[in-house]
């Protein structure tokens, strides 16, 4: 790895916390922004001289600090300082450094940098974007691409986001125990959002930069929240859920489901993972909507073919998770592993009181066309996926309905 | 003499590798493995998950304390060693060299073994 690579993993690395404790002194998003931009522009400059700092994020924050301070005192006085000579050479920082940053601020530093993301107020499509930029530092094009959007419409989103932010007022005290972990609540939900997205996601390569991006923030998480288990169940089943993503899709970007995908290729190491996180998250004895659907991909991904699966137990785990967060999506998760086990006639009952309001659901139509497919009920079943082509969230998913059609109904009628 | 090398870096900045990037060092380390076992020096080396899949047994009381993951406060996590079977600890750090050399940062401990129980299982299996 060169200079460059390194230093630009570092500066990634240390971003939430470093952004995090700069918007605690700025109380302003741009602020904090432009200060941690400096201050990375400095360190590209200054590390391969001085070598790496031993503590990136702290000689971020504070040469972001200064930079920014020195910023303001600058247009006050309106004449030029020798702004480099005057802070860039930190060698004799390094020392009191650690007493100066206050480290028990970090948790609630980048919990407040995450959870602004996430306000309220914010559509789904806006605190992705804004987390994106703001907390893993991707550039607007690289956002822009994994959204399918222009980078000017990108960047409109962003700004718009970030002045709905700032008019938000959240506030800057360190958040009660109760508050904390509201705020930790929201940034999972938009955690796995932001996994979620990248299943629409421009190609290949964004799809991996969001899955990524998502599980990297989910272990920031973890090593700021170490004991609470439904963070280890957010970040195995996204783990979980990632290590089957070579064989998700085949050489012309069709949709390969789960009981067809060749499980030589989903990754090992990842799945080792998320079920050494899966172990821990059990032992609190605590469960949670994201330990089980954790479970749920854990499930699958120990079936070594998938005639092994364990339906009953999905269906089990589907059960509980109704219990726990009940809603229409939950359920058809459920009728799927109902079917297999009970017969499609089950699902189809199951999912009957459903239909209304999953009636702009692509996966309910598709579900529902497949259990008529298993009954012979033909005529319904290419109805409804005909319904479901209409309803595709991305050209991906039309066309796998697409196929669907033209394997098994193409003398339907 | 056995000795272990102990690998130490910031787990956080480790895990913010790129996939290629991650990809490209592994296969230089590959390289520097594949030349130290040659040479009859390498034995067993492991690379660890990371520290959020760890688990700590705490005997400050009993029955000792399960905790989630080491919560030292440190900078640097151990995240794996390598076994060496050389003559003294300028053979070890030389090779330790070698394995900084493809590396982008951290520490590497060269720790001489007192006691080194090797993988009995299959020796016990065939005896029971």
């Amino acid at each position: 790895m060169n200079d460059l690579a390194w230093i630009n993993a570092a500066l990634a690395a240390a971003r939430p916390q470093a952004v995090g404790a700069l918007l605690r002194y700025f109380r302003d998003l741009d602020r904090a922004e432009e200060a941690f931009q400096e201050a990375a522009l400095r360190a590209l400059k200054n590390w391969p001289k001085n070598g790496p700092p031993r503590d990136p994020a702290a000689w971020l924050i504070l040469v972001g600090r200064n930079a920014a301070l020195d910023g303001v005192r600058k247009d006050a006085r309106n004449v030029a300082l020798p702004v480099d000579d005057a802070i860039s050479d930190l060698d004799d920082v390094e020392t009191p450094l650690a007493e100066r940053l206050d480290g028990s601020h970090y948790r609630d530093d980048v919990l407040r940098l995450l959870f602004i993301c996430c306000h309220p107020d914010l559509p789904a499509t806006q605190q992705i974007a804004l987390a994106l930029r703001i907390v893993s530092g991707l550039s607007v094009k690289q956002i822009a691409r994994a959204f399918l959007v222009s980078e000017a419409a990108m960047e409109q989103r962003i700004t718009r986001a970030k002045s709905r932010v700032a008019r938000a007022d959240v506030p800057f005290e360190a958040p009660g125990p109760a508050e904390r972990s509201e705020r930790l609540a929201a940034v999972m939900a938009m955690v796995y959002l932001i996994f979620n997205e990248s299943y629409s996601a421009g190609d290949a390569e964004a799809r991996a930069a969001l899955c990524d991006e998502a599980i990297r923030l989910s272990r920031l998480l973890q090593r700021l929240f170490q004991t609470e288990p439904e963070v280890m169940g957010l970040t195995a089943l996204m783990l979980l859920q990632h290590a089957r993503g070579a064989a998700r899709f085949d050489d012309e970007g069709d949709i390969i489901l789960l009981e067809d995908q060749d499980r030589k290729l989903w990754n090992r190491e990842l799945i080792g993972e998320g079920l050494a996180l899966m172990d821990k998250a059990m032992r609190h004895n605590r469960p949670g909507p994201y330990q089980v659907q954790a479970a749920v991909a854990a499930t699958h991904a120990r079936a070594e073919a998938a005639g092994d699966t364990d339906w009953a137990g999905i269906d089990a785990l589907y059960a509980a998770l109704e219990r726990m967060q009940p809603s229409p999506v939950v359920t058809l998760n459920r009728a799927v592993a109902t079917g297999k086990v009970n017969g499609p006639e089950a699902a189809l009952a199951m999912i009957a009181p459903l239909e209304e309001r999953l009636s702009g659901y692509f996966h309910f139509f598709g579900a529902r066309g497949a259990f008529h497919l298993q009954l012979g009920r033909k005529a319904e079943a290419r109805q409804d996926f005909n319904r479901a082509i209409a309803l595709a969230n991305s050209p991906a998913e039309a066309a796998h309905i697409r196929r669907h059609l033209d394997q098994h109904l193409r003398d339907a009628d | 003499m056995l000795y272990a090398i102990l690998c130490y870096h910031d787990e956080n900045l480790v895990w913010s590798w790129s996939k290629e990037e991650d990809a490209a060092l592994m296969g230089k380390i590959g390289g520097v493995r594949a030349k130290l076992t040659a040479e009859g020096k390498l034995g067993a080396s492991l690379r660890l998950m990371p520290t959020t899949a760890a688990t700590t047994l705490r005997k400050t009381q009993e029955p000792p304390l399960v905790i989630d993951g080491p919560f030292a406060e440190t900078k640097e996590q151990l995240l794996g060693f390598y076994i060496l079977d050389v003559e003294n600890l300028e053979a070890a750090l030389e090779a330790a060299r070698q394995i900084a050399a493809v590396n982008p940062g951290g520490a590497f401990e060269i720790r001489p073994i007192a006691v080194f129980n090797p993988d009995e299982r299959q020796a016990t299996a065939i005896k029971t």
